[in-house]
């Protein structure tokens, strides 16, 4: 395993080709192109505010201006999501190549999360924009934080992302449960209410979610004033995080070469 | 010098799931927490058995057998797509394997990019595609498609841009799976072209076909693999010449097989279902199936009064022994075997042969070649000797039939005996004369190294 590990950064150049690749085929033959990952988490943003603003304020008290603080919680939770619902799919979907071409398996759901990190990225300049818009109370220190968060999110997402895809190829099923589990676990993350409005009895809970504490994070550093007091908890789920990576590549190693034959 | 391809006792178990575990899910795996045991086969089918075989650098195996052999496996476990379940496999140097020719390759994206990426897979670096674009693009022959997206490529297109990337990986080793099926006659010719610039560089190729022709003139060593084992190794015109012998045998058993049903449902009074009972004719009372208006259209089957009966047929090689696979230009016996309860005087044999297609061949009986019959009584004999079998290769069947001279059924065999002609020569038509080129002035050929017919 740890041999197979140590090949990683020679794929460097596949990976890049291959997100690259995933980045222009996901828009080719839209009109708007690549203004779809603007257009789609704003849109997500009309809705949830409206909802929230209008329909159902008392839930989100506190949470004021709600357009930049759901922003914070919901593009890393989009970039969460798709990376692992595309990566239940990858290995089977990659099929061709992995029966007809000796290729590393573990680069297709590393594809995946990378190439929806970088949506990710596309769609910051929209939340730069609402923080200056609203006049978010940033510092340096605060922001000097967030790529250490976007990093905890990535390792987190391989990791859950190698043991998914692995495991789908011999359970297909995965993909039909994984969906309802993560509208569950949406909204088992403080990400359209704020963490404080939750009940006592669901903050026991919430704390044993780690997305939960990636979104806090975001919402600390961009959203509440105040200094960043979450940073223990991160540290500890970088920790797990990259247990976690170590366990997912450990299973999708054990699996590897029953890929050839069950995909 | 240390061999290119080693492959030491390998054998390759694929294990086959019961239906149940098709079904399972990953909740009731974990409830029994039998997802260990589910993820053990139920039934394993042995692709590859005790397999061991050595390529030197430079040098070309062709792999032989028939479908189901394992060859594909084979070269699956070389170029390292698959382990093996046991034993071990060896290769030196850089590998390339055109197994599915543009494998990866991303429908919605230009060839051009394609390229790139089906390159860098192949593990090409960026800089080295970019040397040999112009070259691999010129190979596919195309030009002024490169920069269209690749879903809207002919499946031709697709399989020659797969190719000609394959191809420019530059390999020390060099695996090729059937490939040559791609393009027209003019890529086929590259393709080799491209293989033997291969050998001349002290390449290795193992080449998996069943173009035994292309074994013959290209490789330096076969491999015939049968049902996972190695049947033989060694020179590739002896190791083809055991194989067609083998293949020969085995569409003999299955022709013979094929000729006892038929003979066997013939003689079980089958009447032909489309003509109703009444249609018969009433001074034909013991016909089995009444006698078709239209001879040259009727399917196969058995029609006649009886009143002579050929009892058996059978199809002689110039050993005297039955057989079904003939090579053009062997010796062919048709014995047939009679039986006339009463004696009967007005009798014709006839006896037709058909090719695949319907198209009779040839036809005749003994009126036409002025022998008129004198007497048949109790058991008889007749056979009908072809000196030489001068028909091109194809499958043929046989009408054979006793009537009277006015064309009234005795009992007639129509199509229900088949046999196979085989032949090196792939020349079309039907027909073979006996023929010979010779050629005068300044005019000359070389004789290919291929096989002599």
């Amino acid at each position: 395993m740890l041999r197979n590990l140590a090949q990683l950064p020679r794929y460097r150049g596949l990976i890049q080709s291959l997100v690259a690749r995933e980045l222009k085929a996901r828009y080719r033959g839209s009109v708007l192109g690549f203004f779809w990952s603007f257009i789609n988490p704003l849109m997500l943003l009309l809705i949830y505010t409206f909802v929230f603003k209008y329909v159902m304020p008392a839930a989100v008290k506190g949470a004021d201006p709600y357009p930049l603080f759901m922003f914070c919680g919901i593009l890393p939770w989009t970039w969460f999501a798709s990376s692992l619902m595309e990566s239940s799919g990858v290995l089977i979907s990659g099929g061709n190549l992995i029966k007809k071409v000796l290729f590393p398996a573990e680069v297709l759901p590393i594809v995946t999360v990378t190439a929806n990190m970088i949506h990710f990225f596309l769609a910051l300049p929209i939340l730069v924009v609402f923080l200056i818009w609203f006049r978010a109370p940033l510092t340096i220190p605060e922001l000097l934080c967030f790529p250490l968060v976007v990093a905890v999110q990535f390792v987190f997402t391989l990791g859950c992302a190698l043991i998914l895809s692995a495991l789908t190829v011999h359970f297909r099923d995965i993909r039909d449960i994984l969906s309802n589990v993560l509208t569950l676990w949406f909204f088992a993350t403080p990400i359209i209410y704020p963490y404080m409005n939750a009940p006592d009895v669901a903050k026991r809970f919430l704390n044993w979610n780690p997305f939960a504490h990636l979104v806090i994070s975001y919402q600390e550093i961009l959203f509440f004033p105040g200094p960043f007091g979450h940073w223990k908890w991160l540290v500890a789920l970088g920790i797990g995080s990259v247990g976690l990576f170590l366990f997912g590549y450990f299973i999708f190693d054990r699996l590897r070469d029953s890929f050839a034959e069950e995909v | 010098m240390t061999p290119a391809i080693e492959v030491s006792r390998v054998s390759k178990i694929y294990r086959r799931y019961s239906h149940r575990k098709q079904f399972a899910t990953l909740k009731s795996a974990l409830l029994s927490r039998s997802l260990v045991r589910n993820l053990r086969p139920d039934e394993t089918f042995t692709a590859l058995n005790d397999v061991t075989l050595t390529v030197p650098a430079g040098r070309t195996l062709g792999v032989i057998g028939r479908n189901g052999s394992g060859k594909s496996t084979l070269l699956k476990l070389v170029a390292g797509i698959t382990k093996p379940t046991t034993g071990t496999v060896k290769v030196n140097g850089r590998v390339s394997a055109l197994i599915e020719l543009g494998a990866g390759f991303h429908p919605e994206i230009s060839g051009r990019e394609n390229v790139f990426i089906n390159g860098i897979m192949l593990g090409l670096s960026k800089r080295e595609i970019t040397r040999r674009f112009d070259e691999i693009v010129e190979f596919a022959e195309m030009k002024e498609f490169i920069d269209a997206p690749v879903k809207t490529y002919s499946s031709g297109m697709y399989m020659r841009l797969g190719f000609a990337v394959a191809i420019h990986v530059d390999p020390d080793v060099l695996l090729v799976d059937e490939v040559l099926a791609v393009g027209d006659e003019g890529f086929t010719h590259k393709c080799l072209d491209k293989f033997a610039e291969f050998k001349r560089r002290g390449k290795t190729i193992l080449l998996v076909t069943h173009s035994l022709n292309l074994v013959q003139r290209f490789c330096d060593e076969a491999l015939w693999l049968d049902a996972g084992r190695v049947r033989g190794s060694g020179d590739p015109q002896r190791i083809v010449g055991a194989y067609i012998t083998d293949v020969e045998a085995s569409e003999e058993q299955h022709l013979a097989a094929a000729d006892a049903r038929a003979q066997e449902s013939a003689a079980g009074s089958i009447v032909s279902p489309a003509e109703p009972a009444s249609t018969r004719l009433p001074d034909n009372p013991v016909a089995t199936t009444p006698a078709p208006t239209d001879m040259f259209r009727a399917a196969e089957g058995r029609w006649g009064s009886r009143e002579v009966e050929i009892t058996e047929v059978q199809l002689l090689g110039a050993d005297g022994q039955p057989a079904h696979v003939f090579r053009s230009g062997d010796r062919l016996d048709v014995r047939i075997r009679l039986r006339a309860p009463l004696p009967v005087v007005d009798f014709v044999m006839g006896i037709g042969i058909f090719n695949a297609e319907g198209v009779c061949c040839y036809g005749t009986n003994t009126s036409l070649e002025d022998l008129t019959g004198e007497s048949l009584s109790g058991d008889a004999e007749a056979v009908f000797s072809i000196e030489a079998l001068d028909l091109v290769e194809g499958t043929y069947k046989l009408d054979v039939g006793v009537h009277k001279a006015d064309g009234y059924p005795y009992d007639y065999h129509r199509l229900l005996y088949t046999f196979r002609v085989k032949s090196q020569t792939k020349d079309v038509g039907i027909y073979r004369p006996r023929h010979a080129w010779t050629f005068g002035g300044g005019i000359s050929f070389r004789k290919a190294a291929g096989p002599q017919p």
